[in-house]
């Protein structure tokens, strides 16, 4: 019953620490926590509705832009405004590239290294890695003498002594299952998706002048003028730019990103058995398909699923049942705290009562973590791509299905391996290529209404805050990469009087609520195999499964809460 | 261990990239950096003779955005100069260890190269409540920042909140957020390079800079680097002919919304705002906010989140422009517009002469000619490159955009 400290965990954004217990070599529990408070909500008071997207658009820079589409919404929502059609495709077209571009960067950058060994990949054969590479995909890269070169590249740089990022990993770890030949192709891939990355992500710079923190949005519209006859607006050569770029990202999604997955999937499946948590799904849905916006409309249903059960319809999804506690968070409710709060009440009073800095460990019977504990229904909930696809296929969505189904084949599993580690994996990258065959639809229906005289970008007629009423509260939600992310605010006298944000990594990586229930991330790890407590690699990839938008750090303590050990550094 | 570290060049030409092409990218770091062509030459020595300088990575009340910003390092040969050039030893959104091992990796530069490393710091420095508004491995934002800093060679502070305390310093500072320069009073060379995000462009050049003359870019008395911050946006605006001509978007989708009027009205803060952003553009290409069709947010400004908003009601009163009575009134703005220019432009050379250790730029018109050069070269390097390994065969026929983009066609050719 070994005790080791990896603090922080690493390749996620932002800042979180787990503690965890482990018994005879499993995890028997686990606590989340972030360390990380700024206080968004807070300078939010008093300001310009019209200005909140550009402040919360600031609480992620890695899925950035998200909360521009959800405060714009919520602030529409409350004022009651209807965007023009070109608005909604515009905002698709910049979510949708932000899907792509970001799940790619998640496998490839901040998990693949989970399951991919870079020193084994010295060892491979790049003749047989060609042959393996060929064997799943046309990608033309896939030569012999490019795998050698990339090979080549790797061998250098361990050669030289300075391995930088890569240095003091778990390299050798006997929880790696793949061939050498997998791990230079994935090793490849890496180097490759990194250039990927930053051409595609350029749709956002053509349609909001830089990425991260795009710049366009408005309450009522877009900023992002329409015409084809003009030199600075989204003419023909912006669409072209935007349809090449598409196209781009479809071709390395379908030939690279969904061929990798399968391929390590395959050697991994033990993990569709591991990291399930609570079994409760929950999305609000997006991507409209209709002009005017309605949620029957979305690409990505919203609805509920309780129990794992996908035989029957999702539940419907209404934002009153959403709550959050502060239990075991450093805040305090001014009417208590084992009370949970509807975000149009919610408040955030920080109160920090966790050890004082620098410390070991923190005291987990009480408060522990900055994140709140979001609850539907007064249940926890996972949400993100799992959360999307599983809703999706039970809402009988036909291309979800048939993806989803396509997968479970290749794989040779059935529907219960979803629910684990590997099925959220797999998900994502289900999610990456339903949206890749949706941004160029998208551009076409924007050149489309463009073609058709159709310019209008923006609903002006609430734009003056004289038009609005005195007091007005709404909600705006979208589908953030990580999953749900919603917004609340109440106006009175055109300004804001409070603000909420339940964000994704909430839901997921909440600490235990009232009633002392796991959030998701905590209930995952139950049960997780630890092959070397020294190196727990196993915990990184259920946590990173996750994608947290956070840093976090992780602490295993045995069931006395001694410390035996610690990780030794070299 | 080989006997000799690869030089830069031959790592390069091991991965295809040609002599020309390493040869452009220096060319485009001078032109980054307002130097004179006659720089290049000594950029590739240094470029080519420099040991890989190691630089850690700090993130503190962050969202990440800077880090983001650093990922998009335009173009394969400038993404393989900045990898290939630093050895990045600590960044916790990437790097491969986790825990202790991690730390280990931090604690290594820290004791093995004393003031020889370059420390990267993002997101502010909460100060409030002992600082338990940040912690990583039990440890406050503010402890970690003394430590790696003092002992650094160098630090750069990117984006606004490493800078002045960014966003979680905006009103009312719930957690008592600084920027660096506050959290370590004193630092000696300490870069900061405002934005939200900082343009990666600015931090390469920076990096180049220090490998080539062994020094920091010149900067006013806050750390900003001329190079980048010496100018007004609106003095290198696609707008400003209209602002001059009294040509303004009045609402949103408008008519000269969508001809590329001027956005002043609707609340622009291009007028105040000091930044290289029209010339260098962002993501490697020539677009940014204002081309784009929104008004700049001031985002390089000091404590704009307070300072530059509301962002949608204009500038009261832009200095030495009269704007709040011209703008309203077409056709009179031009003469006066004009006269100002020059008026700022005086101001803007004083604070330069202030501090420069370098003999480097002399008037506008090299900035802009510069950056102009950078975006093109960029693409010039980024083309043949690409080209040479045609991953996207199956979109070949589809419609190319010029591979330049519409790249400051308005401009006249500096070449």
């Amino acid at each position: 019953m070994p005790k080791i400290a990896i603090d922080p965990i690493t390749r996620i954004e932002g800042h979180l620490r787990i503690e965890a217990q482990i018994e005879r070599g499993r995890v028997v529990d686990a606590w989340s926590s972030s360390t990380m408070f700024r206080g968004v909500e807070i300078i939010l008071r008093g300001r310009d509705p019209r200005d909140a997207w550009v402040f919360t658009q600031r609480i992620c820079g890695v899925c950035t832009t998200v909360h521009a589409l959800a405060s714009v919404r919520a602030v529409e929502n409350a004022l009651d405004i209807q965007i023009p059609d070109n608005a909604r495709l515009v905002r698709n077209i910049i979510a949708g590239a932000q899907y792509v571009q970001d799940h790619v960067i998640h496998f490839y950058h901040l998990h693949a290294l989970d399951w991919v060994d870079i020193v084994s990949a010295l060892k491979a054969d790049p003749v047989q890695t060609s042959e393996l590479a060929q064997s799943i995909s046309d990608w033309p890269k896939s030569s012999p003498a490019y795998f050698k070169g990339v090979q080549s590249r790797v061998q250098k740089f361990v050669d030289s002594g300075q391995l930088g990022i890569f240095g003091n990993a778990y390299w050798g770890h006997p929880a790696y299952a793949l061939p050498p030949e997998a791990n230079l192709m994935a090793v490849a891939h890496y180097l490759e998706a990194l250039e990927w990355q930053k051409d595609i992500i350029r749709i956002h710079a053509i349609l909001g002048g830089k990425n991260p923190h795009p710049q366009t949005y408005l309450v009522g519209g877009m900023a992002t003028p329409l015409d084809p006859n003009a030199q600075q607006a989204i003419n023909t050569i912006r669409i072209a730019q935007l349809k090449t770029l598409a196209e781009q990202a479809r071709t390395f999604v379908n030939k690279v990103y969904i061929p990798d997955i399968l391929a390590i999937a395959s050697f991994y499946k033990d993990w569709a058995g591991l990291g399930a948590g609570v079994g409760n799904y929950l999305s609000y849905g997006d991507f409209p398909a209709a002009k005017d916006s309605n949620v029957a409309s979305y690409w990505l249903p919203r609805g509920v699923i309780l129990n794992k059960n996908i035989d029957e319809k999702p539940l419907p999804m209404s934002h009153e049942k959403v709550t959050e506690y502060v239990a075991h968070s450093w805040f305090r409710y001014s009417e208590g705290d084992q009370q949970a709060l509807h975000p149009w009440r919610g408040e955030t009073i920080p109160n920090y009562t966790g050890p004082q800095p620098p410390y070991e460990w923190l005291n987990t019977d009480s408060k522990y973590s900055w994140l709140k504990t979001p609850r539907y229904d007064d249940q926890p909930m996972e949400v993100g791509p799992l959360a999307r696809m599983l809703i999706g296929y039970a809402a009988g969505q036909q291309r979800i299905q048939e993806l989803v189904n396509a997968v479970l084949k290749q794989l040779g599993v059935g529907p219960a391996a979803l629910f684990s580690t590997l099925g959220r994996t797999a998900a994502r990258a289900i999610e990456t290529a339903l949206i890749a065959e949706l941004l160029p639809q998208w551009i076409d229906e924007l050149a489309a209404n463009i073609a058709s005289g159709n310019l209008a970008i923006h609903n002006s007629t609430k734009w003056s805050p004289a038009n609005w009423p005195q007091e007005a509260v709404g909600w705006g939600s979208m589908e953030a990469p990580r999953g749900s992310l919603g917004h609340w605010v109440r106006i009175r006298d055109g300004k804001i009087v409070n603000y909420q944000a339940v964000v994704p990594t909430t839901w997921n990586g909440s600490p235990r609520d009232a009633r002392d229930v796991r959030g998701p991330y905590e209930a995952a790890l139950i049960d997780t195999p630890i092959a070397d407590p020294e190196q727990p690699i196993e915990i990184l990839r259920t946590i990173h499964s996750f994608d947290p938008c956070m840093a976090c750090a992780v602490h295993l303590v045995d069931a006395r809460g001694v410390e035996i050990t610690r990780v030794k550094v070299q | 261990m080989p006997a000799r570290p690869l030089s830069l060049e031959e790592r390069l030409a091991a991965r295809g990239v040609s002599r020309r092409q390493f040869l452009k990218f220096c060319a485009a770091m001078s032109a980054t950096l307002a130097l004179p062509a006659t720089f290049t030459p000594r950029i590739a020595k240094a470029l080519n003779t420099a040991e890989r300088l190691p630089v850690v990575w700090l993130e503190f009340q962050d969202c990440a955005g800077n880090t983001e910003s650093f990922l998009r390092t335009e173009s394969p040969g400038v993404a393989d100069i900045v990898l290939e050039q630093i050895s990045l030893e600590y960044h916790e959104t990437i790097m491969a260890p986790a825990g202790h091992r991690a730390e280990h990796s931090l604690d290594a530069v820290v004791e093995h190269y004393p003031g020889q490393y370059i420390a990267i710091v993002e997101g502010s420095i909460p100060t409030a409540n002992g600082g338990v508004y940040c912690t990583i491995g039990g440890r406050t934002a503010l402890s970690i920042a003394q430590r790696v800093c003092s002992n650094a060679l160098a630090t750069i502070a990117v984006g606004a909140c490493a800078w002045d305390g960014g966003l979680p310093a905006a009103s009312p500072n719930p957690t008592g957020a600084v920027g660096v320069r506050q959290a370590v009073p004193g630092l000696k060379n300490l870069i900061n390079l405002p934005g939200c995000p900082m343009n990666v462009i600015n931090l390469t050049a920076i990096i180049v800079h220090y490998l080539t003359f062994k020094q920091l870019p010149a900067t006013n008395e806050q750390g900003l680097p001329f190079f980048a911050y010496g100018q007004l946006i609106h003095n290198n605006c696609e707008r400003r002919g209209h602002f001059d001509s009294g040509r303004f978007v009045e609402r949103w989708g408008d008519e000269g919304h969508r001809l590329g009027w001027c956005l002043y009205k609707m609340g622009c803060k291009g007028p105040q705002t000091y930044s290289n952003c029209p010339a260098v553009g962002w993501n490697g290409t020539s677009y940014w906010p204002i081309g784009a069709g929104h008004g700049c947010v001031g985002c390089m400004s000091p404590r704009f989140w307070d300072t530059m908003s509301p962002f949608y009601e204009r500038l009261p009163n832009v200095e030495g422009f009269g704007v709040e009575v011209t703008a309203d009134t077409l056709g009179a703005i031009a003469v006066g517009a004009v006269a100002a220019a020059g008026a700022i432009h005086g101001v803007a050379s004083a604070i330069r002469a202030r501090r420069h250790p370098i003999a480097a730029h002399d008037g506008d018109e090299v900035l802009v000619e510069a950056a102009e050069r950078v975006t093109q070269v960029v693409e010039q390097i980024a083309g043949p490159v690409r080209t040479a390994e045609a991953p996207f065969s199956e979109t070949e026929n589809a419609v190319a955009p010029e591979k330049s983009g519409d790249v400051d066609k308005d401009r006249p050719s500096t070449s």
